[in-house]
């Protein structure tokens, strides 16, 4: 059966509402009901919620295509980008969405992973270090293209948060950098352009809150929509810096 | 009353955005910018297929150079661009794609020796050039005589925005985001700032700048079918033209993409033709050649996506509960290279159509029908990317109308765009806010913010009153139905009635929760009046140019008027409770073309109502070509004696490429 042609079932939906900002407001599970379309995805149903029964309910999205990392939530225990996810994937029709931990709540489903995303960024000093001047108008510097493609592998991260909230490190140690911020370590270490050293990036993320923080339970990786290698890349930083110690 | 104060103030922190906070807070300018979103959610993430830059390294791409590229941007755009604008453009392109790369954007490489590629729908064998391996590939798109897309895979709108938002941050630049701009500030035709809502406390804010520039993007959602982001609702243009100072230019000027899958409206990168991929109908047959011998599948954009709804009108659409459909076929071009180069569209279509378009045959074909995908319309500038009307309002990037795309833009100029304005008038702004004080009183400021403090609690005071959401997707069907890639007269009249009408109930709409902090339906009751402004601007300026150009296509005129039309319309709104804009043209001058209108090279001959200047301006043109090549002058001499141009910065200067030096 081709996912379009589900359609007609009368889907349940208990999702964790709570506002932090208004002193009344109480964590409690509210729930929805909604007849099923064909093709129906997370986010058509969430806004068919806001438009037809409650239209307070928060949450985020923004490209809708599982692009941009806006739409990280945890559905049925599963952190998941909504935009991608299909109810016709859950043959009871019984759907629990609650809000990402490890980041902050702003309301309902909306967390502020931008501002954890900015925090690690900056952390990691995520952009290119070189002394380097470089005039525009002449040929650009030649790269070796597989390590270019390399380099883009990594550089394919959204910021979506979902391997930091399935991340053991993370929930406990709310200064771990992630793997998504290891990754971005290894990001520049591949790029050419990056003129930094080992002793460098030892130097932002050699320590427990760093590369050796992780437990290796491989949870982000099972959940990165990007499938990005996390797990070879984290054991491959660990060795480099190591070795810095 | 919180009101920040800064030298720059720049609204929207997409790649437009970045790069002139960027150009900015280089020159020692204290620059803020404000989001929406955490900036690099912003939609120029999106972008999948592109960027041009005449680089010329690869083999295909090999004698392209600034004046090819000029040429197809203005053909694209049927002669409604500005030329002066593109030529600053296609100078700029190669020196932008060059910095992206020092920034890190791991553009893919050209690779020596031989590689296989689909070209009308074969197999071929290409052959690069030993010493162009590693530097900068490109690949064919749409409406382009050489390959000029430069790309990361399919995710090229991903890795420019996040070198951008990186380098800002390396600068330091203040990003702030859930910021939701609701109005300039604005006295005596100049800008002062902007009113903020604060998306996660509710609070309004002022913040006073020197300059203020928008590069808030497209206006995509006034439509119900579109390839844009949900943030796309265009209200930074709206905030522009709620000053009645401002004026926006060929808000009409929309532009439908050829292939966003069925039913999601996501879409599927130009790259997937320009790659090889081919469209095909109910039974299976390539029909693109048939209506375009020469561009075939990769003709325009605008051209592709009616000849895809004549097909379908002329029954060989695919029939699905969603409409009709075609398909795109791009097994063809096999899974290594799918799997390699269009990864995001196969995620897209295995995730949400259960559609492996790898899989040979008919079992690999994704289903497409044209959607809205880009606006050209926009704040209307000059070429320096200011107001013509609001001094110290600029703007850049999609939200903008500067304007070098007219009529249509081509696949691959628009991210393109982005980083070049961002760059030019990232720089001339930064020019502004240095030579300009903060002069306006505290006091303004203060009654801006509590006119929009005011308004928003008159919106939660009301008690009776219809729902807001039915109003929104009522406009957005209109916009599909009537004030699509078809248009009519009696259409396009339909849709202005009605939408203004809307336009009266949206302002009594009722809001449930009377909370003004995380409440949804409050943000789209100060939202929707907006966009049905803008609506408006693009149905009633369509409904008034009774020709048809580029994207912008009458049934009831079929012809390119350029003895009547060869002018931009421009909208503006002095007064807030009327319900239509106040419409006004600017000429287009012939005379100063560098290429003048002729056959835009689709369909058939004579669909043009010539303009006699566009002949005698051609014989000047020539005569002037003739005369300097005898005289052996070069290609940028002959170019600065028929259409002189200024750039700032380095921007001018010649661009080296690979075998022909500066030449
Ligand atoms: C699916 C898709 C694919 C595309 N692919 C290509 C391609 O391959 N090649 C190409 O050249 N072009 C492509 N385009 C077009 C191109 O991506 C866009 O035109 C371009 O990225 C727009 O960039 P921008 O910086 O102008 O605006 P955006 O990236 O849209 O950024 C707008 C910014 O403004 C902010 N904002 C908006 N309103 C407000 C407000 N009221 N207050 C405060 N902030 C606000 C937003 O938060 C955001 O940060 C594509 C477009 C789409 C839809
Ligand atoms: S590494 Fe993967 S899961 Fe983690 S933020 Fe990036 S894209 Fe998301
Ligand atoms: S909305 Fe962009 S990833 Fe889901």
């Amino acid at each position: 059966m081709s996912k379009n042609e589900s359609k007609g079932r009368e889907l349940l939906f208990s999702i964790l509402k709570y506002n932090p900002r208004d002193p009344e407001s109480k964590p409690a599970f509210v729930e929805y009901r909604l007849t099923e379309t064909p093709g129906m995805t997370l986010f058509i149903a969430l806004n068919k919620i806001r438009d037809s029964l409650d239209a307070d309910l928060s949450f985020d999205f923004v490209c809708r295509a599982g692009i941009c990392g806006s739409c990280g939530m945890v559905i049925n225990g599963k952190p998941l980008l909504a935009c991608r996810t299909l109810t016709a994937d859950y043959a009871d029709g019984k759907i629990q969405i609650m809000p990402m931990p490890a980041f902050e709540l702003i309301k309902d489903l909306s967390v502020n992973t931008g501002k954890w995303m900015e925090a690690m960024s900056k952390r990691v000093e995520s952009w290119i270090h070189s002394n380097e001047v470089h005039d525009i108008t002449k040929l650009e510097e030649p790269i070796d293209p597989d390590v270019a493609d390399e380099t883009f592998e990594l550089d394919r991260c959204i910021e979506c948060g979902l391997c930091v909230t399935s991340c053991g490190t993370a929930l406990m140690r709310p200064n771990f950098v992630g793997p998504a911020g290891l990754n971005r370590v290894a990001r520049f270490q591949m790029d050419p352009h990056d003129k930094r050293t080992d002793a460098d990036f030892y130097e932002l993320v050699g320590d427990d809150d760093g590369i050796f923080g992780c437990m290796s339970l491989l949870a982000c990786e099972d959940h990165c929509p990007k499938h990005l290698p996390l797990q070879e890349k984290i054991a491959y930083m660990r060795r480099k810096l190591v070795a810095q110690r | 009353m919180k009101i920040t104060y800064c030298d720059a103030l720049v609204i929207g922190g997409g790649l437009a955005g970045l790069r002139a906070a960027v150009a900015t807070q280089k020159r020692g300018l204290n620059t803020i910018v404000l989001s929406l979103v955490p900036v690099k959610r912003s939609h120029s993430a999106a972008a999948q297929g592109g960027m041009q830059a005449s680089l010329g390294n690869a083999k295909m791409s090999q004698g392209d150079n600034e004046d090819v590229h000029f040429m197809d941007t203005v053909k694209g755009s049927d002669w409604g661009c500005d030329q002066d604008v593109a030529r600053m453009f296609v100078n700029t392109a190669p020196k932008a794609i060059r910095e992206l790369s020092n920034w890190g954007v791991p553009w893919t490489r050209v690779r020596k020796g031989p590689h296989e590629a689909v070209i009308n729908a074969e197999r071929t064998t290409i052959v690069e050039d030993d010493e162009a391996h590693g530097l900068i590939t490109s690949r064919d798109f749409g409406g382009t005589k050489k390959w000029r897309t430069c790309y990361t895979a399919d995710a090229t709108g991903h890795t420019m925005l996040f070198g951008v938002a990186n380098e800002a941050m390396k600068q330091e630049v203040d990003i702030r985001d859930r910021k939701e701009v609701l109005s300039l500030i604005h006295e005596d035709n100049v800008c002062h700032g902007a009113v903020v809502r604060d998306l996660i406390t509710g609070e309004l804010e002022g913040y006073v700048a020197k300059g203020t520039l928008i590069a808030t993007g497209g206006y995509g959602r006034l439509y119900q079918t579109t390839t844009n982001a949900v943030i796309c609702e265009g209200t930074g243009q709206a905030a522009a033209l709620e000053t009645g100072v401002a004026t926006l230019g060929n808000m009409e000027a929309v532009q439908f993409h050829p292939t966003p899958i069925v039913p999601s409206g996501i879409l599927l990168t130009e790259g997937c033709r320009g790659d090889g991929g081919v469209l095909r109908d109910v039974d299976g047959y390539r029909f693109m050649p048939d209506y375009e011998p020469e561009k075939k599948d990769l003709a325009s954009r605008d051209v592709v996506s009616r000849r895809m709804m004549e097909h379908i009108r002329n029954g060989k659409g695919v029939p699905s509960d969603f409409g009709d459909h075609l398909w795109l076929d791009i097994s063809i071009l096999g899974r290594e290279h799918i799997e390699k180069n269009l990864r995001d569209v196969q995620e897209i279509a295995q995730q949400f159509n259960g559609i492996d378009p790898a899989d040979e045959g008919a079992a690999g074909w994704l289903p497409v029908r044209p959607a809205q995908h880009y606006s050209m319309g926009g704040i209307r500038t000059k070429p320096t990317g200011e107001s013509q009307k609001l001094s110290g309002l600029f703007s850049c990037g999609e939200a903008a109308c500067w304007d070098m795309h007219g009529f249509n833009r081509l696949g691959g100029n628009s991210v393109s765009e982005t980083v070049v304005s961002g760059m030019i008038v990232g720089n001339y702004f930064a020019h502004y806010c240095e030579d300009h004080e903060m002069t306006i009183s505290t006091k303004a400021v203060h009654d801006a913010i509590l006119k929009q403090e005011h308004y928003i609690e008159e919106i939660l005071s009301r008690t009776e009153g219809e729902d807001i959401f039915p109003i929104k997707k009522r406009m957005q069907k209109i916009m599909d139905d009537n004030v699509g890639i078809f248009r009519n007269g009696d259409s396009l009249q339909s849709a202005v009635d009605e939408l203004q009408e809307l336009l009266v109930r949206s302002k009594k709409a009722i809001v449930k929760s009377k909370t003004k902090a995380g409440n949804p339906e409050l943000e789209e009751a100060y939202r929707v009046p907006r966009m049905l402004k803008l609506a408006l601007c693009v149905a009633y300026g369509g409904l008034l140019r009774t020709e048809s150009r580029g994207a912008h296509y009458r049934e009831d005129y079929l012809k390119r008027d350029d003895a009547n039309w060869l002018k931009r319309t421009l909208t503006a709104w002095p007064d807030d409770t009327a319900t239509l804009p106040e419409v006004s043209y600017e000429e287009l001058d012939i005379m100063k073309m560098e290429i003048p209108p002729a056959f835009r090279g689709y369909g058939a001959k004579g669909m043009t109502i010539e303009n006699p200047l566009s002949q005698k301006r051609q014989e000047e043109v020539d005569a002037v070509r003739e005369k300097l090549e005898a005289e052996g002058k070069d290609r940028y001499e002959i170019q600065a004696a028929l259409m002189d141009y200024a750039l700032p910065l380095n921007y001018k200067e010649k661009n080296e490429r690979l075998g022909v030096g500066y030449e």
